[in-house]
């Protein structure tokens, strides 16, 4: 993503000569469709620290008179639902989930591209298999195993049916695909096995690209609702965004206290953003090889 | 503990295996490991996908209300019963509109940021974080800003005050099915979580395309602009477009979280899953109908992805691999 060589030297003859104008619309365009973008984030923000008079008053106000801090700690302290168990409940499910899911399915991944075995094409067909099927629709039989096994309001029904994800383990099998034959061979040189070569030689060398998986994992796992809408049942096993959900079925809407659990929920993605953007982005151009 | 197998399963296995193959692999019985290294994923899959899926279609055919171990066999009859449940031919008719809607403006929208963000000399970085940004966010939560802060139904909605400084009434965004504008709240409030990811996916394709066939064109006489995306851009993003079309429809389809949170209780925009929802988990807990449900989508899914793949010549390049 960050090499942009091609960019640069194809328009320079074209471009140069009548480009003031065209740069400036340009960036006209792109600053007007830049601040569209922003404005939920800002509006999320001006809410969680306006009072409620303020949000419903008369008149639009684009900033709050007096900015509200205290309303910081108010979703802790509401009574109706448990915000801060939510937060955590997420927080668990979202970090073992991308754990377990980068242990399962990058070894999957690599069993697949990478050992000779006369039936591993017929595992990777039914790998591929379940990419047809939409996990959304499977929800309905999931949910009737899950509750069967007994996992419902549990964070093993919350996070086990998620680690083995089809996608995720043939995007691991794409990129060790590509994974450079040298590097192993000193691995044979040295005697390694297969387990040993790859904890010992491959996994250290794809750091970048488990890093890409994991933001995308975290990400998806935190944002996650139908799933854990369906597996909490009880309020104690509730998700941050089962939580937020259940703001807007209330019968008493308390904007203030909404958007500041909204923006308290947003912000652990947005610092893996801030942090983890080189990897997220080099993540996201990656499962669009396939194309 | 799965270190310990590995070794042990590892230790007699060389003397053999490179009688067997000299020169190439690692030391180690290769169907051993294979099955070490993808064993617990197929489980996993086995448990949680395929059977599943295999007991879903065992439960359509029987009468399930409230049970999930049903004993009276009633052949289509759940099948009889989804097709013709207005309600669920219904929402295959919203998710075709919402189709219709959101997957060529997603194309377009994240497409035309691509290219604005492609051609910047300087802050590219910082406007391709700002419009990927939103892909934090969870549909929950931008279906709240949605719902109450900008499409809110009163006058201190964003949407009804800047409507109103040109005189307009207030508009019901969500409440009124007719005129149908919860299809606009519906579709910017995907086209706003959705674009930038997809941009990325059009902005690592861009980089991909060789600067030479620019310089051709410009010797050619194509003028920069339209005559060299017309003829040379969108052409490259060919492969890109499919894919990116493919995963929209995919998702489109998927679609729940925004749906469920903006309509709630109303009785109109409801997707196929949130019609399989209230079936299978709703009041009735109908859990055969429900699953006659599933199984009548995930054909139609896969009906729809083979055709799409036919007429947009998608897995092509997967093939020549």
């Amino acid at each position: 993503m960050t090499t942009t060589a091609p960019d640069i030297s194809k328009p320079r003859k074209v471009r140069r000569g009548g480009s003031v104008i065209g740069n400036t619309g340009l960036y006209v365009a792109i600053g007007i469709a830049a601040l569209l973008f922003l404005l939920p984030f800002y509006l999320i923000v001006r809410n969680a620290l306006m009072t409620d008079p303020e949000i419903t008053g008369e008149s639009w106000k684009w900033f709050p008179t007096d900015i509200q801090w205290g309303n910081i700690t108010e979703p802790f302290d509401d009574v109706t639902v448990d915000f801060g168990r939510a937060m955590v409940n997420s927080m668990v499910v979202a970090v073992l989930m991308t754990v377990g899911t980068l242990l399962i399915c990058s070894l999957a991944g690599y069993g697949l591209a990478r050992i000779p075995y006369k039936h591993a094409n017929k595992v990777f067909y039914a790998v591929l298999a379940t990419l047809m099927v939409p996990t959304a629709v499977t929800f309905v039989p999931s949910f009737v195993l899950v509750s069967s096994l007994g996992w419902v309001d549990t964070y093993r029904g919350l996070i086990i049916p998620g680690l083995f994800s089809g996608f995720t383990c043939f995007l691991f099998r794409q990129y060790f695909l590509g994974f450079p034959k040298e590097l192993e061979e000193a691995a044979r040189v040295d005697g390694l096995g297969y387990w040993g070569a790859y904890w010992r030689v491959v996994v250290p060398n794809s750091l970048n690209f488990f890093a890409a998986i994991a933001t995308i994992t975290f990400i998806s796992g935190w944002n996650a609702f139908l799933w854990p809408l369906v597996i909490g049942q009880d309020p104690s096993a509730w998700t941050v965004q089962v939580a937020l959900s259940s703001y807007m079925t209330n019968q008493t809407v308390n904007y203030h206290l909404i958007f500041m659990a909204t923006a308290i929920s947003i912000l652990p993605l947005v610092f893996v953003f801030l942090f983890l953007q080189r990897w997220l982005v080099q993540g996201v151009a990656q499962t669009g090889i396939k194309g | 503990m799965s270190t310990t197998t590995a070794r042990d399963v590892a230790r007699p296995a060389p003397a053999k295996a490179s009688k067997a193959r000299p020169r190439r692999g690692l030391r180690g019985n290769p169907t051993l490991n294979f099955w070490l290294f993808t064993g617990p994923f197929v489980i996993g899959l086995v448990i949680f996908i395929f059977i599943p899926i295999g007991w879903s279609i065992w439960l359509s055919f029987f009468e399930a209300r409230y049970t999930v171990t049903p004993s009276k066999f009633i052949g289509f009859d759940n099948y009889h019963q989804i097709l013709t449940n207005s309600n669920f031919v219904k929402s295959l008719g919203t998710f075709t509109v919402f189709a219709a809607f959101i997957v060529p403006t997603t194309w377009a929208v994240s497409l035309g940021l691509a290219l604005l963000v492609h051609r910047m000399r300087f802050m590219k970085a910082f406007f391709r974080s700002v419009f990927f940004l939103p892909t934090a966010c969870s549909y929950v939560a931008a279906a709240l800003i949605w719902k109450m802060s900008i499409f809110n139904g009163v006058r201190f909605g964003l949407a009804n005050t800047v409507i109103g400084w040109f005189g307009i009434d207030n508009i019901a965004w969500l409440a009124n099915p007719d005129p149908p504008w919860y299809w606009l709240v519906i579709v910017t409030v995907r086209l706003w979580l959705q674009s930038g990811f997809y941009m990325i996916l059009f902005l690592a394709a861009l980089q991909n395309i060789p600067g030479e066939l620019y310089e051709a064109a410009a010797i050619d006489g194509a003028k920069p602009g339209w005559q060299t995306f017309r003829y040379i851009t969108l052409p490259q993003l060919r492969a890109t477009s499919t894919a990116v079309i493919l995963l929209l429809l995919i998702a489109a389809y998927q679609a729940f979280d925004e749906f469920y949170n903006l309509l709630g209780k109303a009785t109109w925009g409801k997707p196929p899953l949130v019609e399989l929802y209230n079936t299978a988990l709703g009041t009735n807990q109908d859990y055969g109908a429900g699953s006659a449900g599933a199984v009548v989508l995930t054909l139609l899914i896969c009906v729809v992805t083979l055709f799409q793949g036919k007429i947009m010549g998608f897995g092509r390049g997967e093939e020549s691999k």
